[in-house]
């Protein structure tokens, strides 16, 4: 992971200072709110229902023991004594206090931590595979380029103010888990016929309103000219991108209006100008970033040591366990391990202070003192010896967060919904609640095996309900609450915007509707190991909307 | 519910009131008679037509310094002259989030693994 | 609205003309960018700086063949939030190498100024009588930024450079 030196800090110390007159200047009447906004919104400080929400940027979604640890102590402290893991692999407080933001930001500046531009019309958090550096699928760290257009964006005074925000994703691995096609841009790392890393570059994916999926628009882009496309892309989209509605100011706007192609030679023509300027990225300047990346002093360890076969044979809730949330690490001998955010009747992706120190303990101990926030709104441990597997489940276990329902119909994505946001249409969260419940029996969530549910409570689609096997959107209807269902949206390389099977359902149906979907699928399957999104694509959503539109 | 954010053109069709976030902790308060702003729902100055509504919500937009975002949200009064949100989403502002928050385990000191334990199996 | 150019308020040399007014010679002028494409031949050759008003949603690569001619460059915020005028700034004074006055206008605000001079304005329009007053210190509050910037500072890759040298001042 990525260690600040003294410049880094310097940056966020400065801004701290900024955004502490800002707010002076706001509590004395010197600024308006509109001229407020603007710059609260720079430092991730929404205005939501019942209070401010401090969003926290969590690059790549990458964090250290100190850090989480002061997370939750800015939880503890200036919150509620809880935080929640967002879909872009940050983290928000929902009760904050405008005067007391300012001490919360410098406690956070001081372990490297802050709320740059995970709001506004900038650059957003540039977002990347949670099992980055450890995935045995993947050419190399995708984050070492995530840092290095990080910096660049951080505060860049060109593109501080374009038409709206901007998301960039970078993965690596033949097998996206970044999500990247939903991305304003996406950069995926991979090797050229002659064995050679660059990057294909994809433009114009997002959700929301008018959803699209990002389009390739150039295949393969040297390591070396990575920071001047970026900035040929976004000057296209500062200047040319659509101020006049909110709603068709994005980039996939501008992409799908000019098309791929015109788009493409605009940021060509513009890339043909700076590409051997400043911005060329010679191996100095990678290397004086990546120099900065910590990586493990992994030892030289087996797989599947005695002890781990014992534990499985002595303790079945270990086993199930290790079956779900386990996954196979680069490195012989270890392991990456997910901890559920998605307990039954829980808010997904919600975790106490107590858990977050509990946590941060716990990757001291077993994982290098390193955790990962994925976008799925779970933690990570990436780097556990397969010897410390049984003592550490028992941990999380303890706390809460070993539940084995990684990638099951319980593993619900969602966004906070009406209980917190001011702009959702419905509430989420309970609907997410109620299914879990409705779905708590462990062996019926395996018999169903991998199931998406994402759940939105409004069109910006924060809960990622487009790409979702069964998507949620809450809308309303005569001031009540209803929900449209989509079926067979998809968020890997494969990616497909889910369709919709029918008119919007009652809050107090959603989770019959998921039952009934579900049920549908058992009856469909060709076989048992045929997964619902295989099954959905075979047979269309046709069988689907009957089951559940024929009582309805 | 749609997001009141939206409002362009005043339409009153029964009691409303005024409604915004106060600056410096963002809690939900509502303009009062005095052109002030309580947190009290029943404390709220309530009228029933779009000129007393432009004129509470002139007032509102003035005040910048205490209030952020104001807008006119529906109210029911009940047959005793009790007021309430009029809709959903003003019930979620004035009562907070509709399922329960976690203040237990936030209390909860470190050392204490037992009872952690305790409380979470009762989350 | 007051000037600011070197750090202090200044009176503007310039005078802005109507479309329609009588051109005086030996005088600054800043005529629009609609007048300026319609009577260039004669505006260029004219004795007295020029400057031309451009609007913000119109490539700044038509002024491109008469960079040579023009002493002002006055680009514009209509509001704060409409960011156009950074990349037409940036283009003109980076991409162009245009070396005379760039000034922004509109919706010039304290939050913008270090946006601003990094983008390569050196000529501020300044919206509040109170934000120009502190420009100076303002825009000398930061001292790290990560990427280059037309306002010359030394940017992350270099301070790190020099401080591994052992030659910069202590961060």
């Amino acid at each position: 992971m990525y260690v600040y030196d003294a410049f880094d800090r310097t940056l966020v110390a400065e801004r701290v200072a900024e955004f502490r007159d800002q707010v002076a200047r706001r509590l004395s009447g010197e600024l308006t709110e509109d001229e407020f906004k603007p710059l609260r919104l720079m430092n991730g400080v929404y205005l939501q229902l019942h209070a401010y929400m401090l969003r926290i940027a969590i690059p790549y979604g990458t964090l250290s023991s100190a850090q989480l640890r002061m997370l939750a102590q800015v939880a503890r402290q200036y919150d509620r004594g809880y935080g929640h893991f967002t879909t872009r692999q940050n983290i928000q407080f929902h009760w904050i206090k405008l005067a007391q933001l300012p001490d919360a930001m410098a406690e956070l500046a001081g372990v490297g931590l802050h709320g740059m531009q995970t709001s506004g019309n900038n650059v957003r958090n540039i977002t990347t595979d949670q099992w980055a550096g450890v995935a045995p699928d993947e050419i190399e760290d995708p984050r070492v380029f995530a840092e290095v257009i990080r910096q660049h964006v951080t505060l860049h005074p060109e593109f501080s103010f374009m038409p709206r925000k901007f998301k960039i994703a970078v993965g690596t691995s033949s097998h996206d888990r970044a999500a990247l096609r939903i991305h304003d841009l996406a950069l995926r790392l991979h090797r050229d016929g002659a064995g050679q890393a660059g990057f294909e570059v994809m433009v114009g994916g997002g959700l929301g309103r008018t959803p699209y999926l990002a389009q390739t628009i150039k295949p393969f882009l040297r390591k070396r000219d990575v920071l001047s496309y970026v900035e040929a892309v976004l000057r296209t989209y500062n200047q040319f991108g659509r101020r006049d509605n909110i709603w068709k100011a994005r980039i996939k706007i501008l992409v799908h209006d000019l098309g791929p192609q015109a788009f493409a030679k605009e940021v060509e023509a513009e890339w043909q100008n700076i590409k051997d300027g400043p911005l060329a990225l010679d191996d100095a300047a990678v290397a004086d970033i990546a120099g900065r990346f910590r990586y493990p002093d992994y030892e030289e360890l087996d797989d599947n040591p005695p002890a781990l076969a014992a534990a499985r044979r002595a303790e079945r809730r270990f086993d199930a366990w290790l079956g779900n949330c386990v996954a196979n690490h680069k490195v012989p001998g270890y392991a990456i391990v997910t901890a559920s955010l998605k307990p039954e009747g829980g808010t997904p992706g919600d975790a106490t202070a107590a858990q977050m120190d509990a946590i941060a303990g716990l990757a001291e101990r077993y994982s290098f003192g390193e955790i990962r926030v994925g976008h799925e709104q779970n933690l990570v441990l990436p780097h556990v010896a397969q010897r410390d597997l049984s003592a550490l489940w028992r941990e999380l276990d303890a706390i809460g967060v070993a539940l084995p329902n990684i990638g099951l119909v319980s593993d619900i994505i969602s966004c906070p919904g009406l209980d917190y946001c001011s702009l959702a249409n419905a509430r989420s969260i309970p609907i997410a609640q109620e299914i879990t419940r409705r779905f708590r029996d462990l062996d019926l969530q395996r018999d169903l095996g991998r199931l998406h549910v994402n759940i939105s409570g409004c069109i910006n689609a924060c809960g990622h309900h487009h790409v979702g096997h069964i998507g949620i959107l809450g809308v309303d209807k005569n001031g009540e609450e209803f929900y449209q269902i989509t079926l067979g949206g998809k968020a890997d390389e494969n990616a497909t915007l889910g369709v919709l099977i029918g008119p919007a359902v009652p809050y107090a149906q959603v989770a019959d509707v998921v039952e009934d979907i579900a049920a549908a699928y058992l009856e469909l399957r060709q076989r048992p190991d045929e997964l619902f999104i295989d099954t959905v694509k075979r047979t269309g959503i046709e069988p689907f909307r009957e089951r559940v539109y024929a009582a309805r | 519910m749609t997001s009141p954010l939206d409002q362009k053109k005043i339409k009153v069709t029964g009691p409303v009131v005024v409604t915004a976030n106060r600056v410096g902790d963002g809690a939900v308060v509502y303009l009062d008679a005095d052109g002030g702003w309580t947190d009290e729902l029943a404390a709220a100055a309530i009228v029933t037509d779009a000129g007393g509504a432009q004129r509470l919500m002139t007032a509102a937009l003035d005040d910048d310094l205490n209030a952020v975002g104001p807008y006119i949200a529906p109210v029911t009064l009940s047959p005793q002259g009790e007021v309430r949100p009029g809709n959903l989403r003003e019930m979620i502002r004035r009562g907070g989030p509709t399922i329960a928050l976690p203040p237990a385990l936030a209390a909860l000191p470190q050392r204490d693994r037992r009872m952690r334990e305790h409380v979470l199996a009762q989350a | 609205m007051p000037l600011v150019e070197g750090g202090r308020i200044v009176e503007d040399r310039y005078l802005h003309l109507a479309d329609d007014a009588a051109i005086p010679h030996r005088v600054p002028v800043i005529v629009s960018a609609q007048r300026f494409l319609s009577e260039a031949d004669d505006l260029i050759r004219r004795d007295g700086s020029l400057g031309v008003a451009w609007p913000n949603d119109r490539r700044v690569a038509e002024l491109k063949p008469w960079l040579g001619h023009l002493a002002l460059i006055a680009l514009h915020f209509p509001k704060f939030r409409d960011g156009r005028a950074y990349s037409q700034a940036r283009l003109i004074r980076e991409t162009y190498g245009f070396r005379g006055t760039l000034r922004a206008t509109g919706d010039v605000l304290r939050d913008q100024f270090h946006f601003l001079a990094r983008a390569g304005f050196d000529s501020f329009e300044v919206k509040k009588p109170a934000d120009a007053r502190v420009f100076a210190e303002v825009v000398a509050r930061f001292s790290a930024y990560y990427q280059p910037g037309a306002d010359g500072r030394p940017v992350a890759r270099q301070r790190r450079v020099q401080k591994a040298a052992g030659t910069s001042e202590t961060v």
